[in-house]
Order: C-alpha cells, then structure tokens, then sequence
C-alpha cells in the first residue's frame, strides 16, 4: 500500500514540474549550474572508474581465455562489448545513483527542513518546476556524454593494461576493436544512459522534496534514495536489456 | 486588509483549527499568539496557501483567496513578504544574491537598478557592508534582516512573519520589532505576526488574535489585554510573577495612579509616602 502511495504522490512531483517557468533566463541559469554541477563535477570519478574497469576487463579476459586457438584480439572484443553494453552505463550511473543522488537528495532535503522550499512557494515559484526540473534536465544530457567519455576511457584503459602487462600487442588490440563492431550496441547503451539519468535524479529528488523532520530524515532519505535509485536502476537495465536486445 | 472566517484544518484526527475567523487590519502590526501548539502556525501557512484549510474563506482586500486558481495566486504571492522563524535564507547565495533572487525572477530591472534597490533595502534594515557575507557567516539578529530585506524587496502588500523574535537575545528582538513595525507604518503593508514573546505582544500588538486550542479565544490591542479579564490569555501573557506586576503597574499607569514618566529615584527615595 505504501509503494502506491509514494508512486502516487512521485507521478505528481514529475506531473508538477511541467508548468510555465516564471522567469525563463532564471531556469536557464538554474539548469547550466546544474549542468556544471552534475557533468564537470561527476567527471573525475567517471574518468578514473572508466580507466580501471577497462583494465580489469582487459586482464580478466586474457585470464580466462586459455585456447590457444582464440586469437588475441578477441580480448580487445570483449573489452569492446562489455564496456559499451554493460560497465559504461551500468556500472558508471550505479556509481553516480551514490555521488548525485545523494547530493540531491540532501541538498533538497536540507531546503525543505531549513523552509527554503516554502520560501520560494511564498514567493510565488513552482518549486517543483525550478528545483527538481533543472536536475533531471541537465543529468540527461551530461550524463549520456559522461558515459561516452566512459565508454572511451574504458576502451583506452583496457588496451593500456593489456600492452603494459604484455597480454595483448597494442596492433592486435586496435584490431580487435574494429571486428565485428556493431553500432547499435552504442544507441542501446546511450538509450540506457537517458534512461538512467532519469532514475538517479527524480528518485533523490523525490525523497528530498518530501522530506519531514531534520538531520537525521535527511540522511534517511538520502540513503534510501541511493538504495531505491540503485534497485531501480538495475530493473530497468533488466527491462530494457530484454527489450532492445533479444530477438 | 486580510479577513478570514471560519476557518478549519485537521490532520488525520487531529483538529488544528477549529473555526477561526478574524480581519488583519492594513497598515496594522497584527499580532497571532497563542501556546505551542495552539494552532497559530498552521493558520498562518492557510493564510498563506502553504495548508489548505480543511473549512472557511480566506479573503486579501475582498478576493477570495481560497477560490483563486494556482496562476491567480501565484500573481497574488508576488505581493506576500514572509520572514520565516529561520529565516530560511539561500546557503549558497551572499547576502546581496538572497535580497537579489526576488528582483531576479519578477522584474524587469537592470542589474544596475536591481543592485541601487538591494542596497536600498539593506539599508533599511540597517545591514551595510554585509553584501558578499554568506548566511553562515551572519548571526541570529542579521539573518532575520536579511530575511525582512528579502521579502520587502518586492514592495509587498502583505508581510507575514513567523516568530521574528525566535533565538533573539531580547534587545536584537525589540530591534526587529521596531524595524517590522516601522516597516508597516512606512509601507502601508498589512503584517501579520507569529509570536509568543511579550515585549513584541505590548510593543507592537495593535490587533492580537489569542488563540487557544485551534480556537479564537480572544482580540483586542496591546492596550485592552493589561486590562482583559481572560483567565487564558492572563495565564499565558502574564504567566510569571514579574510580568503580573508589570501588568499592575501599566494599569496603575494607565489609571493615572502611577505617573508613566515617573522618576523611579524620587518614589525610592520617599517609598514611605508611596506605601502610606
């Protein structure tokens, strides 16, 4: 019964977002801080996630792959496919669920108990429109970039781990990376990325934005949004993992 | 002027308010107090719109209020002023960018003209050179100027304030009491006051609502309550035996029995006439 309840009252918040904004150049400016907020700040932890999970990937491939009738470049394949398909969006946005989410989710949280929400209300803003919207906005379009950098820092920190460890010759490695390249693995990855995007930022905000009491609720419901956002997260690469790319 | 009439608003089994009707006069500091918890709270966020009452009509100079659509009172809002009981200032924003975000958003000025009217504002409250301070860096008593410089920006017709005096040493609180009622006086603006402090119900009450329970117990001007024969309201205003005979004396004064510019050396010094 509760799950219907705070589905309820989430569908409402993202309903009452849509209204005519008061001052367009304000929300413009709202979103661009929100931008510089999620996307350059995010980058630095992405970029070093990225790095390491290609790596890994590259020398845990070479590790199980003990024919000697596979060729080496099939280690830059499955570098290849793994980081797009799956590490990239996947783990990258899980990862950011924890770094944005409960950034928003405490900043809201903190607006709300401090009554700063109310006084924006007072003044006459559509909280809802000004505060939650820029969010979900920007982490939509820095987000999907955010992974594009991922997806080729991954590619790149593979490769380096498998020539420095001398698993795989940096030749074998780019040639690996061209065979049997399918482009929509790419749309797929960047469809789960918008679609992440918009879990990791509307879940914390709801939990924000609805927040009741003091610290103590703000760091609740700053840890739940990260759990419910992860949770929700892998359901949807699930879904959509069944959708796009079974035939 | 702000009239509403029976009002109600419960959660859950909770009754809050229980018919509550009253006008805050224009031009008036008009004061609601009451208990912790006796519902003065929620009548102000009703009166508001940040609670929907549950019963009755809320009137801002004759339009109803509770009738309006969200866009009617949206515009309605760009009137309101509300200093809250934290004052609930931006945390990123300097002092000068909190008074600014009101101007930001409803109006047409120039950045040029917008910083002459922050400056105007600031002034008024007697806050210059605090600028580019950022909330944390202020204290309680310049917190709750930034709060009054913020929501008179706006020129508004309506001032609402939450527990002005709230955290305030009892100086820094006539301070605020003098600046909120000049403010009124100046402006012309109906205000309406969330308090329970008792310098600001005999400084600056004109219109005192007591509420008691979620109910209208009791109304008149910080003159008629020396002298009210409310059990309540004395056992609330007048609950130590310091402000009873605070009351004795105002009542002596007000009677004419007392001199209210008395020299207090003179009656020591001849304390023995006074007692016989």
């Amino acid at each position: 019964m509760e799950f219907f309840t705070h589905f309820g009252r989430y569908l409402i918040m993202l309903k009452g977002m849509f209204t005519k904004p008061e001052n367009t150049k304000m929300y413009w400016k709202e979103f661009m801080r929100q931008c510089v907020d999620i996307g350059i700040g995010s980058l630095g932890i992405v970029s070093i996630i990225s790095v390491f999970i290609g790596a890994v990937s590259a020398v845990q491939t070479s590790y199980q792959l003990v024919s000697p009738l596979i060729p080496t470049e099939t280690i830059a394949l499955i570098v290849r496919d793994t980081v797009i398909l799956e590490f990239s969006p996947t783990l990258v946005c899980i990862v950011l669920a924890g770094v944005i989410g409960s950034k928003i989710a405490s900043e809201l949280g903190n607006m709300r108990v401090s009554e700063q929400i109310d006084a924006l209300e007072i003044m006459g803003i559509n909280t809802k429109a000004y505060l939650i919207l820029p969010k979900i906005a920007a982490a939509m379009l820095t987000i999907p970039l955010l992974v594009i950098i991922s997806m080729v820092l991954g590619i790149w920190g593979g490769r380096l781990a498998g020539v420095a460890s001398g698993i795989i010759s940096a030749d074998a490695f780019d040639r690996g990376l061209l065979t049997k390249f399918i482009p929509y693995n790419v749309t797929f990855a960047l469809i789960k990325s918008y679609t992440f995007a918009f879990i990791i930022t509307s879940i914390p905000s709801y939990y924000g934005y609805y927040v009741k009491g003091g610290a103590l609720e703000i760091g609740r419901s700053s840890t739940k949004s990260v759990v419910v956002s992860c949770i929700m997260l892998l359901f949807a690469d699930y879904v959509l993992t069944q959708l796009l790319l079974t035939h | 002027m702000i009239e509403f009439i029976n009002i109600g608003k419960q959660f859950g089994e909770n009754k809050v308010l229980t018919d509550v009707s009253h006008v805050m006069q224009t031009g008036q500091c008009n004061l609601i107090i009451g208990t912790s918890g006796s519902g003065k709270t929620v009548l102000q966020k009703c009166l508001v719109g940040l609670f929907e009452p549950d019963r009755g009509e809320i009137f801002y100079d004759g339009v109803s209020f509770t009738e309006m659509n969200n866009q009617s009172r949206k515009e309605l809002r760009q009137q309101i002023g509300m200093l809250f009981q934290g004052s609930a200032l931006f945390d990123s924003l300097t002092v000068e960018q909190n008074v600014m975000f009101p101007l930001e958003m409803f109006s047409k000025m120039t950045i040029g003209e917008r910083k002459i009217r922050v400056n105007e504002v600031l002034a008024r409250v007697n806050l210059v050179d605090a600028n580019n301070k950022f909330p944390s860096e202020l204290s309680g008593g310049m917190k709750k100027r930034v709060g009054i410089a913020r929501a008179i920006v706006l020129n508004p017709k309506y001032l609402f304030c939450d527990e002005p005096n709230s955290g305030l040493d009892p100086q820094t609180s006539l301070v605020i009491d003098k600046l909120i009622y000049d403010i009124t006086k100046e402006f012309n603006i109906t205000t309406v006051i969330n308090t329970h402090d008792m310098n600001s119900v005999m400084e600056i009450g004109e219109n005192i609502l007591y509420m008691y329970q979620g109910k209208k117990e009791w109304t008149g001007n910080n003159e008629e309550i020396i002298f009210s024969k409310n059990e309540r309201l004395n056992e609330f205003i007048f609950a130590s035996k310091f402000l009873q005979d605070a009351k004795d004396m105002r009542m002596l004064e007000a009677k004419g029995i007392i001199a209210d510019d008395r020299d207090m050396d003179e009656i020591l010094k001849n304390g023995d006439k006074l007692t016989n």
